[in-house]
């Protein structure tokens, strides 16, 4: 706010005034420190379009304790000169005078001395000229008459360089008004990540940390063979319904399938095999030529394991993806058409359930999420399935974080890869992990372009591991 | 996944004890369901109707518990009490039994017109039976459940159950034009054909959503006793004449479909969940069924299967070290009645008629994990050794995301999926144009195609952040997809299904003035960091004046690099910004950063 009177004097002023009004001088009539006018007319400028100002600086010089003495005994070069008699002084005894070594070079380079070196005893010094202008102590003069600005700029640069005038109001003694240290700096120009995508660099980090290799996930549309019949999920599974699936209507269809490993996945499915039963149906391939948008990243990890399963021998792999998925779903506040899934994989001889725990208490410890505890559940393609709770610190109870399980046999034995091979493997979502970790309860403020690019600009750090924010802006998604 | 509600000191009277919430939370997580909720019927009717409407409304606790898709014989409070029970081995997994009558079997007789509409059916009859209200309730519940999950909504499979005391058989299982059809359906008072219950169920908040199932056939499904009266026309509505109360004594069960497996399943898990209620329990009494073949089938069929299981399997799978007879007694918990036999090492489980989740080895091995306990499994670090390698392509794009940031623009993150309107009409092109792959079932326009340019996306984020300071500098990188039925030049992926991703780069201006050198620039910086020398060289690039509908005359350029076009940049059509609700002007580049592969 206008801070009172001197603002409201100002105003006043400044109506009447014609032309302006010369803050320093207001000051000096007022009465009043040149700072608080100042202060006033910043606070009036903040307010708006009310008083325009010119920033105008004056400066004023005055004499140092040497340049006092100069102007009041003449310069050291006129006081060595008027300390010479006409027949000549030893320089040895001229060096020894106040003024000696100062103004014997000055006097030398005016010419108004010279030197004798061939004098008998020493070199001897004699006045060149009869009599000298001091200009030094007339400029010197002038300023201490308050007339400095007689002298041109190079003129008093040339006093200032030896130290007799001094700038005054140079800021270096003057006092000025604290700083408030409570107020915000000024946030400089910058671009910004988004944090969705920051929460997913972490996460890719992690996996690259633990030695996941990044499967290629660049293909949004998928048939329904990749996307659920390979992961042996039957063809009248709830999943693919309409009301789940977004399907395509152009291109309709899936016109290349690996038609050997299609027969296999169709046997497995209908009559069973690999030690299973079979769902016992009529699989049709019609129905797994459809095409739609993938509904889960494990459609790219089903195509990397089937080329893992081309490669012989058998080498052990560690996967992983982090990319969209799109569900045909009614949307609300956390939930979306489309959102990204976070997926790790590991297929090697012989791991187990405590295998899979093992992973997973690893990478979630990268999150900073310690405490685990596991519950069965049920996955079409995984068996055995696990989901995966974190006791949550804001909320006192254990959420959901994750999903995980053993690939299936029917799943992996079509593809070819050796029986004694398991593949483990968790999802998540990385939405959620991300809404909690910004204190964000609408989606739609992170994703897609109804985004609050305000947020965008103000979200600090991804650091999965650090501290998390303060229990009140956690939730469970 | 389904839920099933029960009142909670009804669960506990059959569990034979009391639980806190906590307890029983405990004790489902444990077995691997979830009590989702702690409600009454009050409550629920206040929460979505109001206070006033819940007034006089039971407030007895119901508890909600949540159950495995896979895991029919969990639907019903019968079935959670015997699972948990076997589990804490309070009880012993009972046996099912079919029984023949001492008297006729009941009979159904499927007729060849049923053949293209709904193939399939199933019988079986619980006699004296004892219901009382919540046994009843439980009862018509179950069924509502099944339809719900396993019947796909009635679809595959539809459940019939009658009062077989004012029934007689044998009973016909036919299909007849809509309006050779007419009976008493339940709960009305007349008799109606079938067309005009189809019409009457179209305001049916329930039944309405099964009608597609028959609707537009020529002929409806439909079953008969011998004396010409209707049990249900299959898969809407039941008959009211066969009607079941709480005084019913016997229960005629019929299962109509199109999927046999499922109906078979089906009609086994009704049976053994309430011929507990049975004079003689866990017996059924059982029916036959003549395909339209002659052949005769007896239902249900409550078949036990005899399964293999080496113990050292198991424990190698789930990574633990128990004896076979820990692990046959861990799987008896779960109904899986097991014993060791052979060389000790052999687990024989025999698979009851309510588990047909049970398909494959590894079932049998997650139920003994589930008894074992998934938190008592000591966690290990598999040995496996790998060197990490990052997509070539998200590493491209991770790098180039930083850069764009450090060169002032803020990314944004919008939807893949948009309306035909965003990529064609608000551009300026027609759709065919586009290449756009189209869904074909999308709920609402935002999902009609996938996107073919990221700048639509990009400037509806500027309509949606007008407020913000002047200028916005955004920029995203990632997918549009593209139509390309050409084979052979494609990639592994994409290949097969006829439409690929490409991976671009797309950022936007917007401010007082269009701010074309702004972009220009970044072209320029782009290329710099891609290490693509300016020029028209080998391996260089260069922009080339060109023009389109996206772009105000004159302000457009190709971009050329590396031998080909990449992209484009330029300053917006009016008609563009004006159409995605902006109002100052604006440019933009997009490109595809593949090549720089």
């Amino acid at each position: 706010m206008a801070d009172g009177p001197v603002a409201e004097v100002l105003l006043r002023r400044l109506e009447a005034a014609d032309g302006g009004l010369d803050s320093a001088e207001l000051a000096t009539e007022l009465g009043v420190e040149h700072q608080s006018v100042v202060g006033a007319v910043k606070s009036l400028q903040a307010l708006g379009q009310i008083i325009e100002t010119e920033l105008r600086s004056t400066k004023r010089w005055e004499l140092t304790t040497e340049g006092e003495e100069i102007a009041q005994e003449g310069s050291h070069e006129a006081r060595v000169f008027r300390s010479i008699p006409p027949e000549g002084l030893p320089q040895s005894e001229l060096m020894r005078l106040p003024s000696g070594k100062v103004g014997f070079s000055k006097a030398m380079s005016n010419k108004w001395i010279r030197v004798d070196k061939s004098a008998a005893d020493g070199p001897r010094v004699f006045r060149v000229v009869d009599s000298v202008e001091d200009e030094v102590q007339r400029r010197l003069q002038l300023v201490r008459g308050g007339q400095a600005e007689k002298l041109g700029e190079k003129e008093r640069s040339e006093l200032r360089k030896r130290k007799l005038l001094t700038e005054v109001g140079s800021w270096r003694d003057r006092p000025f008004k604290p700083y408030n240290f409570s107020a915000h700096g000024v946030l400089p120009d910058s671009g910004h990540l988004h944090p969705l995508l920051k929460v997913r660099s972490q996460f890719r980090q992690i996996f690259l940390e633990m030695g996941f290799t990044e499967m290629p996930t660049d293909n949004y549309i998928e048939s329904s063979f990749w996307n659920f019949d390979a992961l042996f999920q039957p063809q009248q599974h709830p999943a693919r319904d309409q009301h789940d699936t977004f399907f395509l209507r152009d291109p309709a269809q899936a016109q290349q399938l690996p038609m050997d490993y299609v027969h296999r996945v169709k046997r497995t499915h209908s009559q069973g095999g690999y030690g299973s039963q079979g769902y016992k149906y009529n699989w049709k391939l019609d129905e797994a030529r459809k095409n739609l948008l993938r509904t889960h990243t494990t459609a790219a990890s089903a195509r990397a394991l089937y080329r893992l399963a081309q490669k012989k021998p058998f080498t052990p792999a560690k996967y992983f993806s982090i990319d969209r998925v799109f569900r045909n779903e009614t949307l609300d506040a956390t939930h979306l058409a489309e959102f990204h899934q976070i997926e790790g994989v590991v297929a090697d001889h012989g791991l187990t359930l405590g295998h899979l725990m093992g992973v997973l208490r690893e990478f979630f410890t990268k999150l900073g999420i310690t405490q685990l505890r596991f519950k069965p559940a049920y996955n079409p393609y995984t068996e055995p399935s696990m989901e995966i709770f974190s006791y949550h610190q804001g909320l006192k109870k254990w959420v959901e974080v994750g999903n995980s399980g053993i690939f299936r046999p029917e799943m992996l034995l079509p593809m070819g890869l050796p029986e004694n091979v398991s593949v483990i493997a968790w999802g998540l979502s990385l939405e959620r992990p991300t809404m909690i970790k910004y204190g964000i309860n609408n989606i739609r403020e992170l994703v897609g372009h109804k985004v609050n690019l305000q947020m965008v600009y103000d979200s600090p750090l991804c650091r999965l591991d650090a501290e998390r924010g303060p229990p009140s802006t956690q939730e469970a998604a | 996944m389904p839920t099933v509600s029960v009142k909670r000191d009804l669960l506990f009277r059959a569990l034979g004890r009391t639980y806190t919430d906590e307890e029983f939370d405990e004790l489902c997580f444990e077995f691997g369901l979830e009590l989702d909720e702690i409600t009454s019927e009050k409550e629920i009717i206040s929460k979505e109707q109001g206070n006033e409407k819940a007034h006089g409304a039971s407030d007895v606790v119901l508890y909600k518990i949540d159950v495995p898709a896979n895991r029919y014989d969990l639907l019903c409070l019968e079935g959670l009490v015997r699972g948990l029970q076997v589990f804490k081995e309070r009880i012993k997994t009972p046996m099912y039994k079919r029984v023949m009558p001492k008297g006729e079997v009941q009979k159904l007789i499927i007729t060849e017109e049923t053949a293209k509409i709904r193939p399939y059916a199933v019988a079986a009859v619980l006699r004296n039976i004892k219901f009382t209200k919540d046994r009843y309730d439980s009862f018509i519940e179950l069924q509502e459940k099944l339809h719900q999950n396993i019947c796909r909504k009635r679809a595959l499979v539809a459940i019939g159950t009658h009062d077989l005391d004012t029934l007689s058989g044998p009973f016909t299982y036919t299909a007849k034009k809509p309006s050779d059809i007419k009976f008493k359906p339940l709960n009305k008072s007349k008799e109606y054909t079938a067309c005009e219950l189809m019409n009457i169920y179209k305001t049916d908040n329930q039944l309405k959503h099964y009608l597609h199932i028959i609707e537009n056939k020529p002929l409806y499904p439909v079953i008969y006793d011998s004396n010409g009266v209707v049990l249900s026309m299959p898969p809407i509505i039941n008959g009211n004449h066969s009607k079941i109360t709480v005084n019913t004594k016997n229960v005629f069960i019929e299962c109509t479909g199109t999927d046999f497996t499922k109906a078979k399943i089906v009609l086994d898990v009704i049976v053994t969940m309430f011929s507990e209620y049975c004079e003689n329990q866990f017996t059924v009494e059982a029916a036959e069924v003549v395909f339209p073949n002659g052949k005769l089938h007896t239902f249900p069929e409550l078949a036990y299967r005899k399964e293999m299981v080496r113990a050292d399997l198991i424990n190698k799978k789930v990574g633990i070290r128990e004896t076979p007879e820990n692990l046959a007694k861990l799987l008896t918990r779960m109904c899986l009645k097991s014993e060791v036999i052979g060389d000790g090492n052999q687990i024989e489980v025999e698979i009851p008629p309510t588990r047909a989740d049970i398909i494959h080895a590894c079932d049998i091995i997650e139920d003994a994990a589930i008894a074992y306990g998934y938190n008592n499994i000591q966690m290990t670090l598999p040995k496996t050794y790998t060197i990490a390698n990052q997509f070539p392509l998200n590493k491209l794009t991770e790098l180039l995301r930083q850069d764009m940031a450090a060169a002032g623009f803020t990314e944004a993150l919008t939807f893949a999926l948009c309306s035909q309107e965003d990529i064609a009409d608000k551009l300026g092109m027609d759709i065919s144009a586009t290449k756009a792959v189209h869904i074909s079932n999308p709920k609402t326009a935002e999902f009609q195609v996938a996107r073919t340019t990221l700048l639509p996306g990009l400037l509806k984020t500027l309509a949606a952040n007008r407020k913000m300071p002047l200028p916005l500098k955004l920029f995203e990188i990632s997918d549009i997809v593209i139509k390309d039925s050409s084979r052979g030049l494609l990639r592994i992926f994409s290949e097969d299904v006829g439409a690929r991703n490409y991976r671009h780069l797309c950022a936007v201006y917007y401010n007082k003035n269009p701010g074309f050198e702004i972009i220009h620039g970044l072209l320029d910086r782009i290329m710099q960091l891609l290490d693509v020398p300016p020029g028209e060289k080998k391996g260089g690039y260069a922009i080339k004046a060109s023009e389109g509908p996206v772009f105000f005359p004159g302000r457009c350029a190709e971009i050329f690099a590396r031998g080909q076009s990449i992209g484009k940049l330029g300053v917006l059509h009016p008609d563009v910004i004006t159409k995605f609700e902006l109002t100052m002007p604006c440019s933009c580049v997009e490109i595809n950063i593949e090549p720089f592969l």
